[in-house]
């Protein structure tokens, strides 16, 4: 049952130390403020998982949260690599981290396995792939039926799940539009799950019946973050800062400027900051 | 017409790979730019499918990221990444998937892995995202990318996706029954694989282009098909609408590169 209250809340009443957390979001929707919650508390030991990690999960990393990250694709978009990941898995700096690496259609499975409360996925997956010989969990099975061999993987069931969404109601139902992602499979594979919304409105009358809506009862805490995406975007609220994603390459590559960067604006800063930093970008979407 | 880059002719002569009726995945990097020149002039009505889940997508410039919010507002649908991998990848709904890479072996292997050792690793790339499964799924590849030693390798340090594998029959012998790699097109050549051994050949150099350059920029020892041509330059109308496509993407990106 959705219960509404401030950000702070909802991450220390629902993220703990050792747990497996998906911070969940395809370009779109990316939950950075929950994740930058997270940094502020000094969560550790987390198993960090996502499909496309990107800068919020090189933050949470180069922080020193994670043991172990669970990815198919980890690069600052349109950019290039993860500076952060890459020092924590080249040099082990600040500390080492395991790493868990699959192709989207293996972690999709994943995710919607989870969600269906099945034990592994089965898809046509990974042949020929070097994946396979160095990640244990990549195995096969053979169809019972046609004897076709076929990929398998362990459902991912995360301890809790993070996303961000457009609108939730009085009720707590919460609604997203534009490119959906994983976020549904991705609630719905979590025991626990915490929702970001850009803003609350009375009802959801007037939506499409098939929109993609959470009901209120999948769903345990809903915190109002304007912003909360920043920088990725919310459709149709505001657009994608490509700036910030460019701007970060400079700052994750020195380690001090990254603690500096993260000390000024994470550390030193709470939630209702988002709302600022996408004032300008509200005209541009 | 006179006067275009090596890039412009690679981009370009990916652009014409494409059919009106395909229905086109679109990877990451330099096969963007192709797939919707190819849309803008003589493939009007191609599919062009972003990972992200926009299915019929026809954005106005090239999108930063393969989530962008343009994607989604022109496209004919938006799926969810589970359903887009299962229904319409897996499903066989894709004739070609258009692929860049770092690193490609002489059989269309590609590796945006690693490079060096997986556990060891010199360079932490990416890693393959949609890629593995693109590879296998769709009913045929093509790849695009610019030519270097670094780049064009005798030896890939990581199967990121499955082209021939050691060549001939190889992709059978998986089990896999689309066609993989049938086209690299570089800013020097358009190869396509030997029927037989399935290795990479160069069948027609750019306008311009040497046997010397293709061989200078490449880490295996270059096979040249017999009835060598040479690839039609950029018409004014491709050429313009490049051009206008990489402005209003400059402009609308504040000049930042694409993927």
């Amino acid at each position: 049952m959705a219960t509404f209250m401030s950000l702070a809340e909802a991450v220390s009443g629902n993220l703990f130390d050792g747990d497996t957390a998906a911070f969940e979001g395809f370009t779109h929707l990316i939950p950075h403020a929950a994740a930058h919650e997270a940094i502020r508390q000094g969560r550790r030991d987390l198993t960090l998982v996502r499909m496309t990690p990107d800068i919020v999960y090189d933050q949470m990393i180069g922080m020193g949260m994670a043991r172990k990250l669970v990815f198919s694709y980890a690069g600052n978009p349109g950019v290039g690599l993860l500076r952060r990941l890459r020092d924590a898995v080249e040099n082990g700096w600040p500390h080492p981290v395991e790493i868990e690496e699959h192709s989207h259609a293996a972690m999709a499975n994943a995710y919607e396995a989870g969600a269906a409360g099945l034990p592994c996925a089965v898809f046509r997956g990974y042949k020929g792939a070097s994946l396979a010989r160095v990640n244990p969990n990549i195995r096969s099975v053979a169809c019972p039926f046609t004897g076709e061999e076929l990929a398998a993987v362990p459902s991912i069931r995360p301890d809790v799940t993070f996303i961000h969404a457009q609108k939730a109601n009085r009720r707590g139902d919460v609604l997203i539009e534009g490119i959906i992602g994983i976020q549904k499979e991705a609630v719905l594979a979590a025991r626990r799950a915490v929702v970001t919304v850009e803003e609350v409105v009375e009802d959801f009358a007037g939506v499409h019946p098939n929109a993609c809506v959470l009901p209120h009862w999948t769903v345990k805490a809903i915190a109002v973050v304007p912003g909360g995406a920043h920088p990725s975007y919310a459709h149709g609220y505001y657009a994608r800062d490509n700036r910030s994603y460019l701007e970060w390459d400079a700052i994750a590559a020195d380690r001090e400027a990254f603690t500096a960067w993260m000390k000024q604006n994470v550390l030193d800063k709470d939630a209702d900051v988002f709302a600022g930093r996408v004032a300008a970008l509200r005209a541009a979407r | 017409m006179t006067g275009f880059t090596s890039d412009e002719m690679m981009t370009i002569a990916a652009a014409r790979a494409l059919k009106n009726d395909d229905v086109c995945f679109v990877g990451i990097g330099a096969p963007s730019a192709a797939c919707n020149v190819a849309r803008l002039t003589h493939a009007p009505d191609i599919t062009l499918i972003y990972e992200s889940g926009t299915i019929g997508t026809a954005p106005e410039v090239l999108p930063l990221s393969i989530g962008d919010g343009e994607l989604c507002e022109t496209a004919v649908t938006t799926v969810s990444v589970p359903e887009m991998f299962r229904y319409w990848l897996q499903g066989g709904r894709i004739t070609v998937g258009f692929l860049g890479a770092a690193q490609l072996d002489r059989f269309g292997n590609i590796n945006t892995t690693v490079i060096g050792d997986y556990h060891k690793p010199k360079v932490r790339l990416p890693g393959g995202g949609g890629a593995p499964e693109i590879a296998s799924s769709c009913g045929e590849i093509f790849v695009t990318m610019k030519q270097s030693k670094r780049g064009l390798v005798e030896k890939i340090d990581f199967f990121t996706s499955f082209g021939h594998g050691e060549g001939g029959n190889a992709r059978e012998r998986l089990g896999l029954r689309t066609k993989g790699p049938t086209l690299l097109i570089t800013d020097l050549a358009i190869w396509k694989p030997d029927q037989e051994t399935k290795e990479f050949t160069v069948t027609s150099l750019h306008p311009g282009v040497t046997r010397e350059a293709v061989q200078e920029t490449c880490g295996w020892q270059v096979r040249f098909a017999a009835g060598l041509a040479e690839t039609p330059a950029p018409t004014a109308l491709e050429l313009d609408t490049l051009r206008a496509l990489k402005a209003r993407t400059a402009a609308a990106h504040g000049g930042q590169e694409v993927a």
